[in-house]
């Protein structure tokens, strides 16, 4: 019998919403169980089976010494390794703290800060370790990560459309919600995947599935202030939320934080 | 010397997030024990300042992949309450409808994939597959009911986009529903059956008399099994509403845990745990179920009254049964509102709310201003109410079971922190025993 390849599933800082994606896969499960060894994935099994692992899959992002030491180990023993979810790829929602001072978030939660071991950022995976593939997204599309998967069974290319929401909003033939509701909508500059789920319930676009190679993220808040009259403070609530450290969305969102102060 | 054994469990997996167990015991007794929730803070209390309300339901959701409507729910309600409005009865039953959704998914992902292994000596469910096929395929198809629920009304199964403070963005139409209608009638029968076969596992004989029985805390309404709406009642005579609950209840920071433990306050310490989730629910609600459900209760022998934790899978899967009957009568009712929702104004205001996740009470309290930003949140989950009830359960189930191999004692202790399915992974891991001389 041939051996079947070994997968594994790390959690790190995040809600777990994405690797609970691959138990709400219901009718490919079982099936993948049978093609894989499904070695390590602490969520739905207690077997624990050493590395090397063949494919190991990330979720979350690094915001604990431990973990960033933690990741250096699995690295090392996965031969292919991809991430999953806004968390890993950019430091998802809790990254919201490099923006602030941590210490006085401490306070805020916790009644005794000193109990607490944190790092002041949360960061991607790919900010420590070599990653080979990136699937975006808050949570990551299911039908996605099966793609990945068996891409990587298959020794072969996954095929994830890099292109954008709006995209997907045209394929879909829907409304766009922008132009005939004046309703703001960051799918211009957000990375396709979802199937542009937002514009087809009548709501912009909020940015979830972080942004899209190469955003024009000037000319989108441009449009948004001009034609829509939104204010700064929307504008960045959109680029700060769930990819608020991804890179394209850090660096507009500053500009909104500076257009404040010199307004004041 | 005394000989002084230790159960340690490295990776507990989640409690909403990553914990560990250690317990200390010896022949007399247990010396310690420690549910430590290691998971690292995110800190959404504090990101949330600044925040405008609209977002709340979006940004809380984050908190839990498994029960992100929960967190929409009690965010949209306590952003109402500050707001003084009272969306349209279609709003409240699609609501209701959304909830049975992601308690059928989170109920069953618990009873099948992550503690009926327990009760059969499986790592997985996916290794219970194997002998039991067709329980697993069944327990996967209904679940797939429950999130096609809410796919449908949400938008997608995690971290749905359709809930907003007034309302959803937009309502299914009525033709939209029928074929979900179909999905659930299957649902349900498939639910009875699978409440049948819950009751025939295996259960561990556990009780903890006075003075040490249970207190229930769980929400109550005249009119319906609680999930939105409703008193919080305890089974000790509380009787308080959702801007009471900080009178009442308070979080302590105990130093192994990165989880906030919850107590009664103004208890004997050793008395101020108390018990959220499925089974303080159908204690104080259970004539509020519906007549199918109450009927499958009694066939199977399972009386209106439960304090055996073990037994809390049976009462998940009651909910489960008298969440599709109740997804039904929905659809069966239900009529497209003519506005979505209820255009809201900012003011400066505070609003409670409290309601019924899965896993038991989810109160929510923000305090927002003129301009709509969030300038307070607090957030208390399930998890961290029960915290200090699972452990004073392994307190008095340890003595009990003392006779047991350790292999076979770490696994009922695995399976009785299950009982409180304290977030998803809390489900599967190792634990580890160590013998442990003490000089
Ligand atoms: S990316 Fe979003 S859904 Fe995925 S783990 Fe992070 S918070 Fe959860
Ligand atoms: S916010 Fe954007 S990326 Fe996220 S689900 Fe909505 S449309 Fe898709």
């Amino acid at each position: 019998m041939k051996t079947m390849p070994k997968l594994a599933v790390w959690k790190f800082t995040s809600c777990d919403g994405c690797q609970l994606s691959l138990l709400d896969c219901e009718d490919e499960l079982l099936l993948l169980a049978g093609q894989i060894d499904i070695a390590y994935f602490m969520e739905a099994s207690s077997r624990q089976v050493d590395g090397p692992y063949d494919l190991s899959i990330v979720e979350g992002s690094i915001t604990t010494a431990d973990e960033a030491e933690r990741i250096q180990k699995i690295r090392q023993q996965s031969h292919t390794l991809i991430t999953i979810g806004a968390c890993a790829s950019s430091g998802g929602i809790q990254a919201l703290r490099n923006f602030a001072d941590v210490t006085e978030f401490t306070s805020l939660v916790y009644a005794h800060p000193e109990y607490i071991a944190t790092l002041k950022t949360s960061s991607a995976i790919s900010d420590h370790i070599r990653v080979d593939f990136v699937l975006q997204g808050c949570p990551i599309n299911k039908a996605q990560l099966l793609e990945v998967i068996s891409a990587y069974l298959n020794q072969r290319k996954p095929q994830i459309p890099a292109h954008s929401v709006c995209m997907e909003c045209k394929l879909k033939g829907n409304i766009c919600v922008m132009v005939a509701h004046g309703t703001p909508c960051m799918g211009p500059v957000t990375h396709a995947g979802c199937g542009a789920i937002c514009p087809s319930y009548n709501r912009g676009c909020y940015g979830c599935y972080g942004p899209k190679e190469n955003p024009n993220t000037a000319s989108l808040s441009h449009w948004w202030q001009t034609e829509l009259g939104s204010d700064n403070a929307t504008l960045l609530e959109n680029f700060r939320n769930m990819n608020a450290a991804a890179p394209a969305f850090a660096t507009q969102s500053l500009t909104f934080i500076e257009k404040n102060h010199e307004e004041k | 010397m005394k000989k002084s054994k230790v159960i340690k469990v490295d990776y507990l997996a989640r409690v909403e997030g990553e914990g560990a167990l250690y317990i200390r015991y010896d022949e007399a007794g247990v010396d310690d024990v420690q549910l430590k929730i290691f998971e690292p803070p995110r800190f959404f209390e504090a990101f949330l300042r600044g925040r405008d309300y609209l977002e709340a339901p979006d940004i809380t959701a984050r908190i839990c992949g498994i029960c992100p409507v929960a967190y929409q729910m009690s965010a949209v309600h306590a952003m109402e309450n500050a707001l003084d409005i009272t969306p349209a009865n279609e709003i409240r039953e699609l609501r209701r409808l959304l909830y049975c959704g992601e308690w059928i998914e989170s109920h069953v992902l618990h009873i099948y994939m992550l503690h009926a292994p327990d009760f059969l000596g499986y790592e997985s469910a996916v290794a219970m597959a194997k002998d039991y096929p067709q329980i697993v395929q069944r327990g996967l198809h209904i679940k797939k009911i429950g999130n096609a629920i809410v796919n449908l009304i949400g938008g997608r199964e995690i971290h749905p986009i359709n809930v907003r403070v007034g309302g959803f963005y937009r309502m299914p139409t009525v033709s939209e529903l029928q074929p979900l209608r179909e999905e659930l009638l299957k649902g349900r029968d498939m639910a009875i059956e699978s409440a049948r076969w819950v009751a025939s596992l295996p259960f561990p004989e556990f009780k903890r008399d006075a003075p040490f029985a249970y207190e229930f805390v769980a929400l109550s309404h005249p009119d319906e099994y609680p999930m939105n709406e409703g008193r919080i009642i305890s089974s000790t005579g509380l009787d308080i509403n959702a801007q009471q609950y900080e009178e009442y209840f308070a979080e302590e920071h105990v130093k192994h845990s990165n989880a906030l433990h919850s107590v009664i306050k103004g208890r004997e310490k050793g008395k101020d745990a108390y018990l959220v989730g499925p089974m303080a629910r159908y204690n104080l609600n259970y004539d509020r179920l519906s007549p199918l459900t109450k009927s499958i209760a009694k066939e199977i022998g399972f009386p209106p009254f439960c304090d055996n934790p073990f037994q809390s899978i049976i009462v998940r899967s009651l909910e489960v049964l008298y969440a599709f009957d109740e997804a039904l009568r929905i659809i069966d009712s239900y009529q497209r509102p003519h506005t979505p929702y209820i255009k809201t104004q900012a003011k400066a205001a505070t609003g409670y709310a409290v309601t019924e996740a899965p896993r038991g009470l989810l109160y929510h309290h923000y305090s927002i201003d003129a301009q709509g930003k969030i300038t307070e949140a607090k957030i208390v989950a399930p998890t961290s109410q029960n915290q200090k009830t699972i452990e004073n359960d392994l307190r008095y189930l340890v003595p009990h079971y003392m006779h047991l191999e350790e292999e076979k004692l770490r696994a009922l202790c695995e399976q009785a922190i299950r009982n409180y399915d304290p977030c998803i992974s809390c489900a599967t891991h190792f634990l580890k025993i160590h013998r442990e001389k003490n000089e």
